[in-house]
C-alpha cells in the first residue's frame, strides 16, 4: 500500500491554480464575501466532526479519558461523542499496549468501522510495543497489522499531545482531495479497506505480521 | 508463631506428614515450610480450621521454577597407578533434576497474625507437573493456581476449572518457565500458509447469527453472550462469557490476559531498579502505591533502613493516591449506572488537581516513578507542601458536594442496594480485601494490622460495611477519602526535616542475599503484594505481584448470579480492577 502525499502538498500541475484561487478568495473576503468549493466545505464538516470509537487498552486510555474531561475538553474540536459501537466510528485511539491475544480483535475492530477511517496510535506501545517490547504476549506495534494515520509517542502522551495528534489529524483531513489521482485513499475502489485477522498460532500470532502494509514504505521517498 | 511451632503442630494432627522447614536467608527471616504433597490438603484444612491457628486468608499463590542443576564435586579416590594405591582427585558431577514449586502465603484475619509459607514441590520439571489443588480450601487460589497453570505448566488437581487464564487456548507453551524462548518475530520469516492468507485475502468473518442462535433453542431460552473485551462499561480489556435466562444471568466466566504484557518475566530479566517503572504501569491510576509495595519487599529482602523523612512523604503521595483513585472510581461506577458525563467530570476535575501535585513533585502525570527502596527518589519543597495543604483543604467540600448529589440519590440507591452482595464468609475465603471484604464488615485493614511505614502514627478510623452490596462499597470509598485526609493533615502536620535517604544505599548494582521476601500495602484496591526470590545476583530470580483485582474477580460470578445484566455491569463497576493490573 502506498502512503499518501502530505496534504500540504497539493500536485504540481494544480498549484498555481490554487495559489490564485487563494488570493481571489482572500481578496473577496476584504469585502465581505465568503467564498469555499465543495472540497473545502466538504472537508471542514468532517474534520469538525470526528467521532472516535470508546475504545481504551491500557494505560494511555486514562489520559485519553482525562483529554475528554472538562479541563483538556476535547469537545473543542468536535470530538465529544465518543461511540461505543465501531459502526459508528471515524476515529480508532489505538490506546495502549496491543497484546498478542488483543491484536486480532483490534483489526476486527478496525475493519468494522465504516469508511473514512483514521487511526491515531497513542503511546509507545501501540507504535512498537514501548517499555513492555520484551514481552512473550506483546504486540511490537499496531502498524504490523493496520495502517496508522498519526504516532503519538509518550508514555503515556499528555492530554495536550493527544489533542496535537488529532489537529495533525485534522489537517490530514481538510487537505484530502475528493476528486482526481490524489483523491483521499477512501475514495479509490481498488485500496483495502479491511486487512486480515491474525489467528492464534501455538507460539505466536499467525501471521506475525501483515506484509501487504508491513513495513511501511520510507514516506520521505512517497513525498518526492 | 514461628515455624517451628507450626511444624510441631502440623507434625502432632497430622500423622505421617513430612513437614521440613526452608531456612530464609533474608533479614526478613520469615522461613517457609516445605509439605509432602500427599498431605498437603489435609495440611491446609487444619491450618484454615484449627481454633488456635485459623489461617483463613491466603493471600499470595504462586509457583516457581527451579531447573535441573549440575553439582561438580572433588572426590579423591583411592586408586592403583603403576602398582602403587595412591589417592587421586577425581571431579564428578551429578545432575539434580529440577522442579516446579508452588508456595502459598496464609496470613489469618481472624488473630490477625502471619504469614505462614507452605511449599509444594513436584517430583520434576515434566509438562504438565502435578500437584494437589488448594482451591477447595482457599477460594482465593483458584485463579491464581490458574494462572500458574498457564504460564509454568503445573496441573493442579482437584481444580474445577483447569484451563489457561492469561494465554489464549491454542497457545501450547508455558512463558514463565526459566528456559522458554520467545518467537523472535521481529524478522521472522511468512509461512506458505500465512502468505497464502494474505495474498488471497481470506477474512475471518463474524457469523452474526449462527453463534447465537445455536445457543438460544425455544425450551431454553438461554442465550450466550460475549461481553467485551471492547465494551464501554468492562472498565478496559475485560470479556465475560455471560449466559443468560431472559435477563437472568445463570452463568458469568471472566476470560483474563487481553493486556497481559509480561510483567513478570519482564522484571526477573531486570535489575531491581529497573523495575520500578514497570510497576508504575501495572494499576496504572496509582503508580505510588504501587512502588511504594515494591519499595518496601525489595527493604524486606535486603534490610534496608528508610528515613523517617521520606516515610512521611510516602503516606502523603499515598494518601493523595487513594483520593485520586477513590475519586476516579465513585464517578465510572456512576457511569456505568448511565449519569453519563457530570459525576466523572467532577471527579477528574479533583483529580486533576492531584495529578499537577504529583506533576510538581516527580515531573509526570501518572507515571510517577518516584519511590526508591531505602525512601524516594526526590524531595518535597516547602512550596508542595503548602500546595498539599490547599488542595486537602478544599477537598471536603468536593466530597461534600457529592454525597449531597448522589448519596441520597433513589435511582443510585435502587440501583446499588442488595446488589452484588458478597457474603463475609465467601469474602474472607476468596481472598477479598480492601474495600471489598470491609463492605462485608470484616475489619482488615493492612495500615492497621501490620502497621508498615509509619501509619502507627495516625490517628484514623477503618470505615465498615455492613451489607456487602454495591452501595457499601461506594459508601465506603467516600468514607475512606475523608479519613485519608485526616492522615494527609496530620502527616503534613507532623512531617520532619532530614534526609530522604541514606546516601549509602545502593541503587544499581543491588545484589540482595539469597533468599526471599513477601511485603504488602494496602493500597487504594485491596492488598497489593510483591514476592521477590534472590539468588544473589542483580535479577530478581522469581518476582510475583498479587494483584488485588485479579483476586477480586474470582468471586464476580457469585455476586452476579440470579442478578439482571444490567447489574453485572454495576457489580464490575463496584469492583474497582484495572486491567493492567487484573493481566499484568
Amino acid at each position: 500500500m502506498k502512503l499518501h502525499p502530505p496534504d500540504r502538498n497539493p500536485p504540481d500541475l494544480n498549484s498555481k491554480i490554487e495559489a490564485d484561487l487563494a488570493a481571489v478568495k482572500s481578496e473577496l473576503s476584504k469585502h465581505g464575501v465568503l467564498t469555499t468549493t465543495f472540497e473545502e466545505l466538504y472537508n471542514w464538516g468532517r474534520k469538525n466532526s470526528v467521532w472516535p470509537l470508546t475504545f481504551g487498552l491500557a494505560c494511555c486510555a486514562i489520559e485519553m479519558i482525562a483529554t475528554t474531561m472538562a479541563r483538556y475538553d476535547l469537545a473543542r474540536f468536535g470530538a465529544e461523542v465518543f461511540r461505543p459501537s465501531p459502526r459508528q466510528a471515524d476515529l480508532i485511539i489505538v490506546s495502549g499496549t496491543v497484546t498478542k491475544k488483543m491484536a486480532p480483535l483490534v483489526v476486527r475492530l478496525y475493519n468494522q468501522m465504516p469508511e473514512p477511517k483514521y487511526v491515531i496510535a497513542m503511546g509507545a506501545c501501540a507504535i512498537s510495543g514501548g517499555p513492555f517490547r520484551d514481552g512473550y504476549n506483546v504486540l511490537k506495534g499496531i502498524d504490523r497489522y493496520i495502517p496508522v494515520d498519526v504516532h503519538i509517542p509518550g508514555c503515556p502522551p499528555r492530554p495536550e499531545a493527544l489533542i496535537s495528534a488529532f489537529m495533525a489529524l485534522q489537517e490530514k483531513i481538510a487537505g484530502q482531495h475528493i476528486a482526481g489521482e490524489g483523491r483521499a485513499r477512501h475514495l479509490k475502489a481498488e485500496e483495502p479497506s479491511e486487512f486480515q485477522i491474525p489467528g492464534y498460532g501455538e507460539h505466536d500470532l499467525e501471521p506475525p505480521n501483515n506484509r501487504t502494509i508491513f513495513p511501511p514504505e520510507n514516506p520521505l521517498k512517497v513525498i518526492q | 508463631m514461628n515455624a517451628a511451632e507450626i511444624k510441631a503442630a502440623i507434625e502432632a494432627a497430622i500423622p505421617g506428614c513430612m513437614v521440613s522447614v526452608v531456612e530464609n536467608g533474608s533479614p526478613s527471616a520469615r522461613h517457609s515450610l516445605l509439605i509432602d504433597s500427599e498431605h498437603v490438603l489435609a495440611v491446609a484444612r487444619f491450618l484454615r480450621d484449627d481454633p488456635e491457628l485459623r489461617f483463613d486468608f491466603c493471600s499470595n499463590m504462586t509457583a516457581v521454577d527451579w531447573l535441573d542443576t549440575e553439582v561438580t564435586e572433588k572426590v579423591k579416590v583411592p586408586k592403583v597407578v603403576d602398582g602403587i594405591e595412591q589417592e587421586i582427585e577425581e571431579t564428578r558431577k551429578t545432575k539434580v533434576s529440577g522442579y516446579l514449586e508452588a508456595v502459598y502465603h496464609l496470613f489469618s484475619m481472624e488473630k490477625k497474625h502471619g504469614p505462614v509459607i507452605l511449599r509444594v514441590r513436584t517430583k520434576d520439571r515434566s509438562v504438565p507437573a502435578h500437584l494437589p489443588s488448594l482451591t477447595p480450601v482457599w477460594r482465593s487460589a483458584e485463579y491464581q493456581e490458574r494462572e500458574a497453570f498457564d504460564l509454568y505448566g503445573v496441573a493442579f488437581d482437584g481444580h474445577p476449572d483447569m484451563r489457561r487464564i492469561l494465554m489464549w487456548e491454542e497457545f501450547t507453551d508455558h512463558p514463565m518457565r526459566k528456559d522458554y524462548v520467545p518467537p523472535a518475530d521481529d524478522e521472522a520469516e511468512l509461512t506458505e500458509f500465512a502468505w497464502a492468507m494474505i495474498q488471497e485475502a481470506i477474512y475471518e468473518t463474524v457469523d452474526v447469527t449462527g453463534a447465537a442462535a445455536s445457543a438460544t433453542s425455544p425450551e431454553s431460552e438461554i442465550m450466550e453472550i460475549s461481553m467485551g473485551p471492547h465494551h464501554p462499561s468492562t472498565h478496559g480489556v475485560f470479556r465475560m462469557d455471560v449466559r443468560l435466562d431472559g435477563e437472568r444471568v445463570v452463568r458469568l466466566k471472566p476470560v483474563l490476559g487481553y493486556l497481559h504484557r509480561n510483567h513478570e518475566k519482564i522484571a526477573e530479566n531486570c535489575s531491581y531498579l529497573g523495575s520500578i517503572p514497570y510497576t508504575d504501569r501495572l494499576d496504572y491510576l496509582c503508580s505510588m502505591t504501587n512502588n511504594w509495595a515494591y519499595a518496601l519487599a525489595v527493604e524486606r529482602l535486603t534490610g534496608i533502613q528508610v528515613p523517617e523523612r521520606a516515610e512521611y512523604i510516602r503516606v502523603i503521595v499515598g494518601e493523595l493516591t487513594r483520593l485520586q483513585n477513590h475519586a476516579g472510581v465513585v464517578g465510572f461506577l456512576i457511569q456505568d449506572m448511565g449519569a453519563s458525563g457530570t459525576p466523572l467530570m467532577y471527579a477528574f476535575r479533583e483529580r486533576e488537581k492531584i495529578l499537577d501535585l504529583f506533576e510538581a513533585l516527580s515531573g509526570a502525570r501518572m507515571m510517577c516513578n518516584y519511590m526508591r527502596f531505602g525512601g524516594v527518589r526526590v524531595d518535597c519543597s516547602v512550596e508542595w507542601l503548602q500546595a498539599v495543604r490547599r488542595v486537602v483543604g478544599a477537598f471536603p467540600r468536593f466530597l461534600d458536594e457529592f454525597e449531597q448529589l448522589l448519596g441520597g440519590n433513589e435511582i443510585l440507591m435502587a440501583r446499588t442496594q442488595g446488589v452484588g452482595v458478597l457474603s463475609r464468609e465467601l469474602a474472607v475465603n476468596a481472598g477479598a480485601t480492601g474495600v471489598m471484604l470491609r463492605a462485608t464488615g470484616v475489619n482488615y485493614d493492612i495500615r492497621k494490622v501490620d502497621d508498615y511505614g509509619v501509619y502507627g502514627h495516625f490517628k484514623f478510623r477503618v470505615p465498615l460495611g455492613e451489607h456487602g452490596d454495591v452501595y457499601d462499597r461506594y459508601m465506603l470509598r467516600i468514607l475512606e477519602m475523608r479519613e485519608s485526609l485526616k492522615i494527609l493533615e496530620q502527616a503534613l502536620d507532623g512531617i520532619p526535616s532530614g534526609p530522604i535517604m541514606d546516601p549509602k544505599t545502593k541503587l544499581r548494582g543491588l545484589r540482595p542475599k539469597p533468599g526471599e521476601a513477601y511485603a504488602r500495602i494496602e493500597s487504594p484496591k485491596g492488598e497489593l503484594g510483591f514476592y521477590l526470590i534472590s539468588d544473589g545476583t542483580v535479577n530478581p530470580y522469581r518476582y510475583r505481584v498479587r494483584p488485588p483485582s485479579f483476586i477480586h474477580l474470582t468471586v464476580l460470578e457469585d455476586m452476579c448470579l440470579g442478578r439482571n445484566i444490567a447489574d453485572v455491569v454495576v457489580t464490575l463497576g463496584s469492583i474497582d480492577i484495572v486491567m493492567g493490573e487484573v493481566d499484568r
